[in-house]
């Protein structure tokens, strides 16, 4: 826990995270993940491996995500852990790959959504033109909603959505009128 | 008269009635009606008046391609000009009025043009309007705008959403008809992933037009349970309601989906319409075919049809246009419709056929080698005049049905500039090669006529894309299909009287029409429809543009494939330009980005700006401030007399990481980063390949192999996107790795005298000037423990510090800092405030990196180092780069401190004309000096550097303006820097 | 217009940024004597080809891939699709 007097907002600019139920689907704000990226240096890609596999990450192919990182371009990925235990997660993972990768602080960068609700499909084909029909779990990619650069991480009883933090409540505008519109 | 025009059958639904309005009189149709319909169930056959000529008209057509039947639909806001009658569905409520008339329809003042028809003829604007040319903008133009158009617009904001939405396929099937369903039925019972489109309501295209039978069923029984088992299969999707705008590149199709258009208003949260964007592997086109009319005088009042609309509006809608109706075929298809009508109790009183020694239609007057030559009625057609071989005769009919024969609706085929080829066996083209890659054609779209080869093309079509996709087709159970041969002879046009023989009724091209360009010239099938207009109307010419083609063809004395096609360009049919917009509407046109202070300048009443897609804080005003200057010279003195703080968060930061970061920065920055040392931060000028400015900002460094880049506001992506450039395409080996921070961290700006007191009340580490200099940098905590970046840098030229925390904590951190300030007065000021005091210091931005500006102009041609190469280096040793007597940016201040200056001012010496030879530079940026009490600015002036202390004048003709300045330096403020260094 | 990316399959062109002649990436030696010169065809001689153009596209809503599409400027076809990396590796490019 930190030990400072400053209070954070959720990205939504709120004290606590907000949850919206629109017909079959709720649309959940998310600040529990800590993130941050991992990039292999040159010629460090053993080194990289070795180093994830001590701390138990899963450095994933292109266009996918494991349990706790996300393909972001090659030799990049995106880290996650829970943010009550890893809100420092730089300080964490560079004891660990030391001078194999660059490391760095992007938790606060991103704004998450995670969607559930028994059919996305309606809601996804009127935001972004990924073919959500035939993607299963473990894919993940970047795509445009709403004029904005997002991840979409396909998780098994859900979606999850990485954007641009300071756009957070534009973005938040266009799933749930989406949402409204398409159930 | 109520439904006085209403037969037996049809696909409506008798057992409920709607009310609807046109022109402010109340009729009644039934749900399956389109307004057409309606209007003609209740002998309503006058519905518009033409363009140009302004002649009564009425439908010509059953479906979209419909050039006449042109009317507003709904009132208010939601009022929409130029909808077809004949595709609007009727419901409850409904109200149409007719358009481009006045005071009404059935008198038009303006119908005087067709009384002066002779002087509008083909090329009239070319011819009328030339001279004198000062007529054109003072009396001309006038004229024509008020003219022009047909519908007017609501001119309120539309108050019904649009969506925009992505779909994919393995096949998509544009038209379900009987080709189009047969295809669906292949493909989706074979697995593939099927979308079909129609724009219809009712699947089945002319099976339910028409009283052929498919198997033991009628066709709009075979197509209604078609579609029904379709429904049910997962892997299918129809799209009622929806057409197919246009071809795009590698199998995207764009499509509209009208989802509310049949509903008064859509539902809470619904969309209006949607825009579908179509991803397909394969297509087919089977969207059937279109009748063309035939040409002769007087054929355009209303009442005079194409057959197979008639046919349609018989069987379909169960309406028939008049109690006493006549055909006008050269072919047999024509001919149905007369059997049609007969068998719903219609009298048909002649079949006129310009052939000769065809079997005579039982029971129905059949003349042949006859024609139409003429016709009656002022507002609608009262007889037709027939010649024949018994001679010449007047007819008494209320509605005629004509049929030159179909042309395949091949206009998607021709999206990619594929040239359709002439089918002789049908006196039509069809869809020809080089069309959409991955788009075939079925059915009549490919000059297949009958039902029984509509299904089996279709079927084989969708057979052979599936089975390229991997897809097996199963056996095909077909029904049984009339297959009749194509009995046609090209007729195109009457050759008798001096009347005006209609082709393009929308646009008013007439048969003389194209004869006059062809007497001028205008023979290549593009000039002739520019000339005349033929086909340019909002129908694109779906129902003329062949018979104007086959009309010139015959001047020419060559064959239409000869005289050659015109190509069809998307959409298919007219789009709202709000389908197009989608959401990207008002506030939501596109996203906001909201800075971490936001929350607390709302609450303090902040007036923000636009940059880009940020919103910031431009100034706070006090109670009792009625002007901004008042907020803003009050946030400039009282930084620059105490602390001032401000959000600069909207700054690019990008992180560059690898055991290389020193050495690329050296190539992409003008000026040396690796001998920068560790916990310092240098200001950084990066070029173009051309030597141009790109951008400006300091990077510093955090670690051996760990810098953090800052650019301008403005150029945050393309900064980020060049620096990809150079390290993947470049540079491919040097050890650097990127990623944008600009969301990650909150930043603030503490400047002023008493900046580092502030600062040191929240900062857990000693930040004086011996632990921290000008232009250090470092992690620090803050308030007890918060992991935090500090960097001295200063954009005002007072003593600053930039702070950055993570963005979750930058709303308590403007709270933070604000509280420390109280007891120093502290102010926390705007973009206006920072546009001040960083031009009282002289440094450059936006409008001095304007990319046109080298850094020799700006005044920093030392950064440039030679030593190295880097982007932008080389090319900026140009010759005409380094001139002397080039740009400098110099500062300037009004002679008489009470002038003000504007900004754009040209420099002119005195006494020299404000003409473009004397002009000597211009003023870039410029404020109000509150520290200095008048107006300063930056410029660009020629040979600047050498003319400090020189007198000049700053003329701005567009403003008005000329003020007598003098030249000095850029920086107003503290010159030598000491306070940056305080 | 769909590109097929080496790394991510098809992808819509509207996810991408498009910078010009792949030429681009043989930037000369700024260092030698005649590097004006050089640079000067570099940056301003380019050939305006109907037909195949090898092209530079940058993911830039994607993975951030620079890539050395080569298209059909007639039809718009797409032949190939390659990592702009590995393009520049090729042709000799490294630190």
């Amino acid at each position: 826990m930190p030990d400072h007097r400053l209070k954070p907002l959720t990205p939504l600019g709120n004290a606590s995270p907000q949850t919206d139920t629109i017909g079959p689907v709720t649309i959940t704000e998310n600040t529990s993940v800590a993130l941050a990226s991992l990039a292999t240096r040159k010629g460090r890609k053993a080194d990289v491996a070795k180093a994830a596999n001590s701390l138990k990450l899963t450095l994933p192919a292109p266009g996918h995500a494991s349990e706790n990182a996300l393909w972001l371009a090659p030799d990049q990925w995106l880290i996650e852990a829970p943010f009550a235990t890893h809100e420092d997660i730089a300080a964490y993972l560079k004891p660990a790959f030391k001078d194999a990768a660059s490391i760095t602080e992007q938790t606060d960068a991103w704004v998450r959504f995670d969607m559930t609700g028994p059919d996305l499909h309606p809601l996804m084909e009127r935001l972004c033109n990924l073919d959500t029909r035939v993607m299963h779990v473990g894919q993940a990619t970047r795509t445009v909603i709403d004029h904005l650069g997002c991840y979409v991480i396909f998780k098994t009883d859900s979606l999850t959505l990485l954007g641009p933090r300071s756009s957070a409540k534009s973005l938040h505008h266009a799933l749930i009128t989406a949402a409204r519109s398409a159930y | 008269m109520n439904q006085s025009n209403r037969i037996t059958g049809g696909l409506i639904n008798r057992d409920t009635t709607l009310n609807f309005t046109f022109d402010g009189k109340t009729y009644q149709g039934h749900p399956g009606d389109t307004l057409a319909s309606a209007l003609l169930a209740n002998n309503i056959r006058l519905m518009g008046r033409s363009f140009k000529y302004h002649r009564p008209r009425g439908p010509i057509a059953a479906g979209s391609e419909e050039p006449n039947a042109l009317v507003e639909l709904r009132t208010g806001a939601r009022l929409e000009p130029n909808t077809r009658a004949t595709t609007a569905e009727l419901f409850d409520g409904l109200t149409a009025k007719s358009q481009n008339r006045w005071p009404s329809l059935r008198f038009d003042a303006m119908a005087i043009n067709d009384r002066l028809s002779p002087f509008f003829a083909a090329g009239f604007y070319y011819k009328t309007f030339m001279w004198p040319a000062t007529f054109w903008e003072k009396v001309y133009e006038p004229i024509i705008r008020h003219a022009a158009g047909l519908g007017a617009l609501s001119r309120q904001d539309d108050p019904d959403a649009y969506d925009k939405g992505f779909l994919h396929c393995d096949l998509l099937i544009i038209g379900a008809g009987p080709s189009g369903l047969a295809a669906a039925l292949t493909a989706a019972r074979s697995g593939a992933r099927v979308i079909l489109a129609d724009e219809d309501f009712r699947m089945g295209g002319r099976l339910n037009a028409e009283t052929c039978t498919l198997g033991n069923q009628s066709g709009a029984d075979w197509a209604a349970k078609t579609v029904s088992e379709l429904a049910h299969m997962p892997n299918f999707r129809l799209l009622p309601r929806t057409t197919i705008l246009g071809a795009l590149d590698h199998g995207i199709y764009s499509a509209v989906e009208r989802v509310s258009d049949h509903l008064p208003e859509p539902l809470p949260g619904k969309p209006r319409q949607i825009l579908w964007r179509i991803y397909s592997k394969r297509a087919i086109l089977t969207a059937g075919a279109i009748e063309r009319p035939i040409a002769f005088e007087n054929n355009d009042r209303p009442g005079i049809m194409l057959a197979g609309a008639i046919r349609t509006f018989a069987n379909r809608w169960a309406v028939t246009p008049g109690q006493r109706v006549a055909i006008f075929t050269n072919n047999d298809d024509g001919l149905r419709t007369a059997t049609d009508l007969v068998a719903k109790g219609v009298d048909v009183v002649a079949v006129i056929d310009p052939r000769e020694g065809l079997p005579m239609l039982p029971g129905i007057r059949h003349l042949q080698s006859a024609q139409v030559i003429d016709t009656k009625g002022r507002l609608g057609l009262s007889a037709i005049i027939v010649r024949s071989p018994k001679g010449v005769e007047a007819i008494e009919v209320t509605a005629l049905g004509v049929s030159g024969g179909w042309n395949p609706n091949l206009n998607i085929s021709s999206h990619h500039r594929g040239r359709p080829v002439w089918n002789d066996s049908i006196a039509a083209f069809t869809p020809g090669p080089n069309g959409p890659a991955g788009l075939t054609f079925a059915g009549a779209a490919n000059g297949h006529f009958s039902t029984h080869a509509a299904l089996t093309t279709g079927a084989a079509a969708a057979a052979e894309a599936i089975a390229a996709l991997g897809f097996t087709a199963p056996a095909q159970d077909l029904p049984k299909a009339e297959d009749a041969p194509i009995a046609i002879t090209a007729f195109w046009y009457v050759h008798a009287g001096k009347g005006r023989a209609w082709i393009d009724p929308q646009n008013d091209v007439t048969v003389k029409d194209i004869k006059l360009s062809h007497q001028e010239g205008f023979r290549a099938v593009e000039h002739l429809k520019r000339y005349t207009t033929l086909g340019m109307a909002t129908d694109q010419g779906k129902t003329s543009n062949v018979l104007g083609l086959a009309v010139m063809a015959e001047l020419t004395g060559q064959s239409i494939p000869e005289t050659g096609t015109t190509i069809y360009r998307p959409p298919y049919t007219p789009v709202s330009i709000a389908a197009l917009a989608g959401r990207s509407t008002g506030p939501d046109f596109r996203p906001t980005r909201l800075t971490p202070s936001h929350k607390w300048a709302t609450e303090q009443g902040a007036v923000f700006v636009e940059v880009g897609m940020w919103l910031r804080t431009q100034w706070l005003p006090k109670p009792g401030e009625t002007t901004w200057r008042q907020s803003v010279d009050r946030e400039v003195l009282q930084t620059r007399n105490s602390v001032g703080i401000c959000d600069v968060t909207t700054l690019g930061k990008i992180d560059i990481q690898g055991t290389d970061a020193g050495a690329f920065l050296d190539r992409v920055y003008a000026n040396t980063f690796s001998t920068l040392a560790v916990g310092k931060v240098r200001y950084g000028l990066m070029l173009r390949e051309d030597g141009i400015v790109f951008d400006d900002g300091t990077t510093a460094r955090m670690g051996p192999s760990e810098y953090v880049m800052t650019t301008t506001t403005a150029n945050a992506v393309t900064v980020f996107r060049h620096l990809e450039y150079c390290r993947q395409c470049l540079w491919p080996d040097l050890d650097v790795q990127l990623i944008s921070t600009t969301e990650a961290w909150a930043q603030y700006s503490v400047a002023g005298p008493n900046a580092r007191k502030l600062l040191q009340k929240i900062v857990d580490q000693d930040i004086s000037n011996d632990a921290f200099p000008y232009m250090a940098c470092g992690e620090i905590t803050v308030c007890g423990g918060l992991r935090a970046r500090l960097f001295r840098i200063s954009f005002s030229g007072e003593l600053a510090y930039e702070i950055a925390a993570p963005t979750r904590y930058g709303d308590a951190m403007i709270r933070e800092l604000v509280a420390a300030g109280a007891e120093f007065d502290a102010v926390v000021y705007g973009t206006e405030a920072l546009g001040v005091m960083r031009v009282e210091k002289g440094h450059v931005a936006g409008n001095e990196l304007n990319g046109q500006s080298t850094a020799l102009n700006m005044g920093l041609g030392k950064m440039v180092s030679r030593k190295k190469d880097a982007i932008g280096v080389p090319l900026s040793a140009r010759e005409r780069m380094v001139t002397e007597d080039g740009y400098r940016l110099v500062g300037v201040r009004p002679v008489d401190p009470k002038d003000p200056l504007t900004a754009g001012s040209h420099f002119i010496a005195t006494g020299k004309d404000a003409v473009a030879k004397n002009d000597a530079g211009w003023l870039t940026s410029v404020v109000y000096s509150p520290h200095l009490g008048h107006s300063i600015a930056l410029g660009y002036l020629k040979n600047g550097h050498t003319r400090l202390g020189e007198r000049l004048r700053a003329v701005n003709l567009l403003a008005g303006t000329e003020t007598e300045i003098e030249i000095v330096s850029p920086h107003f403020i503290d010159p030598e820097g000491e306070r940056l260094r305080a | 217009m769909i590109i097929n990316h080496p790394l991510l399959g098809p992808r819509d062109a509207q996810e991408f940024v498009y910078l010009g002649d792949a030429n681009l990436i043989n930037r000369p030696d700024g260092l030698v004597p005649d590097a004006e010169v050089q640079f000067h065809d570099y940056l301003y001689q380019r050939d305006n080809p109907a037909g195949l153009h090898r092209e530079l596209w940058y993911h830039e809503q994607g993975d951030r891939s620079w890539l050395v599409v080569t298209r059909n400027t007639v039809t718009h076809e797409i032949t190939q699709v390659e990592l702009a990396r590995e393009v520049a590796h090729r042709q000799g490019r490294s630190k």
